[in-house]
């Protein structure tokens, strides 16, 4: 805890919870898809359907989606900005067994060949944490370096990995290891306290049984 | 680490022979490995957004639900014409509690203090005593501190959210930082911020979060005007030597013991106290109707 978790954040009104976390989930889904989707599919769970557009949760997703920070002034009229940026997006509501109240499963396409599914909950105070990725249980912030791989739940891809990461002296802080069912399809969630290099991503691409690698650096 | 309580706060600031906005810097920047210079520059920017929070305020503006907008823009007038009771400093106050928090309502940029559905607390009873008082910049970031440092110890010892402690835990913690700061604008010691600390939460203990239709707006945005009153009420019995016969940090302990005990309808949930009432849940039904999800 310090100082400016209770002065601040800077942010668009009117909810910490239902505003600014919404806008940090349609930014951390947009960092995990590598770009500007063209295409989003957004279903709001609990509180986040029931008050989400008197709260502009909808609105909010949508600028994190476009890139904007959670104090952006241009939040409120996203609407019109992705409708300029050639971003097709619906809603819909959706009741999902004991998630968290503030909850958000988005569905995204990059236009190209890259396709996103995530749950993330906003747990208050703009915090947030992302739930699953593709389908798979994660638990992650967004607040950290982030590096996620998707591949064939087979020997080896976790010692790849580190073993390229302390070879360009990134440091891991906290790693998480998921997977639907033996020797099907994994992830690894590892956060860092340098950023991904751009190019460590697409070497590990190119490696066999690595089906997917996305990444977030965190701007300082 | 920040401080979890007050009487370790005021006894570090004494033994170190500082002001209390110092220790409570020094202790956040030591913490965050960061440096005071940096951490003030981003106080500064806080204090100039609280500030222009209020530009963007237009009267004829409504939020979303059509619930909230123009009331600030109503007292302001009435005061102009002479019409209200007290002096034109205490109805800038109401005015301004108002204001930002229809700002908020009505997705402008705010400051959380410490959270958005309170953003209004803090600068209504900070911007008007500046402009009256000429006071500069440098002098308001100390201030901030002071908020912040209590602000903390409350966030720790008890909660500021309310789905976890009701609004006590906002708009009476928001009152309670507002409180100190005013005190220590008008040169009291950290006894008395501690005291004002005290007595603002004291006399929001058990104040429920029932917001109408879940939305932050009915009754949150008027009782902004609460808890700036309030601290400014706390301000000035500590300046005039009152006391909280309850030591601050007991004060908190009680405020999060009420938050456990509080019924989960009366914790942001929309569900019970003013959400409740028939008008509340007929509000909530029109809105609901109004929803394109």
């Amino acid at each position: 805890m310090n100082v400016f978790d209770i002065l601040g954040p800077v942010m668009i009104g009117p909810s910490s919870s239902h505003t600014a976390g919404a806008v940090k989930i349609g930014l951390v889904a947009r960092q995990l898809l590598g770009d500007t989707p063209k295409k989003a599919k957004i279903l709001l769970h609990g509180s986040f359907a029931s008050t989400g557009v008197g709260h502009g949760t909808d609105k909010a997703i949508v600028a994190g989606l476009l890139g904007m920070q959670p104090d952006d002034k241009r939040i409120p009229d996203s609407f019109a900005a992705a409708k300029q940026q050639g971003l097709d997006f619906s809603f819909d509501t959706i009741h999902l067994r004991g998630a968290h109240p503030n909850t958000a499963v988005l569905t995204l396409e990059d236009g190209k060949k890259r396709k996103l599914e995530i749950e993330a909950a906003s747990l208050g105070g703009g915090r947030i944490q992302v739930r699953k990725i593709d389908g798979i249980d994660t638990n992650f912030s967004g607040e950290y370096n982030t590096l996620i791989v998707h591949n064939l739940d087979q020997p080896g891809h976790v010692a790849q990995v580190t073993t390229i990461l302390a070879q360009r002296n990134v440091n891991i802080a906290t790693m998480q290891l998921y997977r639907n069912v033996q020797g099907g399809y994994a992830v690894m969630v590892i956060e860092c306290d340098q950023p991904i290099p751009e190019d460590l991503v697409d070497w590990l691409m190119k490696l066999d049984g690595i089906i997917k690698v996305s990444y977030i650096n965190v701007k300082q | 680490m920040a401080y979890d309580s007050i009487k370790k706060m005021l006894k570090d600031a004494q033994e170190k022979n500082l002001p209390l906005w110092k220790v409570i810097l020094q202790e956040d920047t030591a913490s965050q490995n960061g440096s005071e210079e940096a951490s003030m520059q981003k106080m500064l920017t806080l204090w100039k957004t609280m500030q222009t929070t209020t530009c963007s305020y237009r009267s004829e503006e409504r939020s979303h639900s059509g619930l909230v907008g123009g009331d600030s823009a109503r007292v302001s007038d009435a005061a102009k014409k002479g019409k209200l009771i007290g002096d034109a400093f205490l109805n800038e106050m109401i005015a301004l509690a108002l204001q930002i928090s229809e700002c908020n309502a009505c997705m402008k940029r705010i400051v959380a203090a410490p959270t958005a559905g309170s953003c209004g607390v803090l600068p209504a009873v900070l911007i008007p005593l500046a402009k009256k008082e000429n006071l500069p910049d440098t002098v308001m970031i100390q201030a901030l501190y002071i908020a912040a440092g209590f602000g903390e110890v409350i966030a720790q010892r008890a909660s500021i959210a309310g789905a976890s402690g009701g609004c006590q835990a906002e708009i009476g913690t928001a009152s309670a930082m507002a409180a100190a700061a005013l005190v220590w604008l008008k040169g009291g010691s950290a006894e008395q911020c501690a005291h004002a600390c005290a007595m603002a939460l004291s006399n929001l203990l058990g104040l429920v979060c029932d917001p109408v239709a879940g939305l932050v707006e009915v009754p949150c945005v008027q009782r902004n005007v609460t808890g700036a009153l309030n601290a400014v009420g706390a301000a000035n019995m500590a300046l005039s030597g009152v006391i909280c016969h309850i030591p601050a940090d007991e004060v908190i302990d009680a405020m999060g013991s009420i938050g456990d005990q509080m019924p989960t309808s009366l914790r942001e949930t929309g569900k019970g106290g003013l959400a409740a009432t028939p008008t509340g849940q007929k509000i909530a039904e029109r809105l609901t109707d109004k929803t394109i999800l």
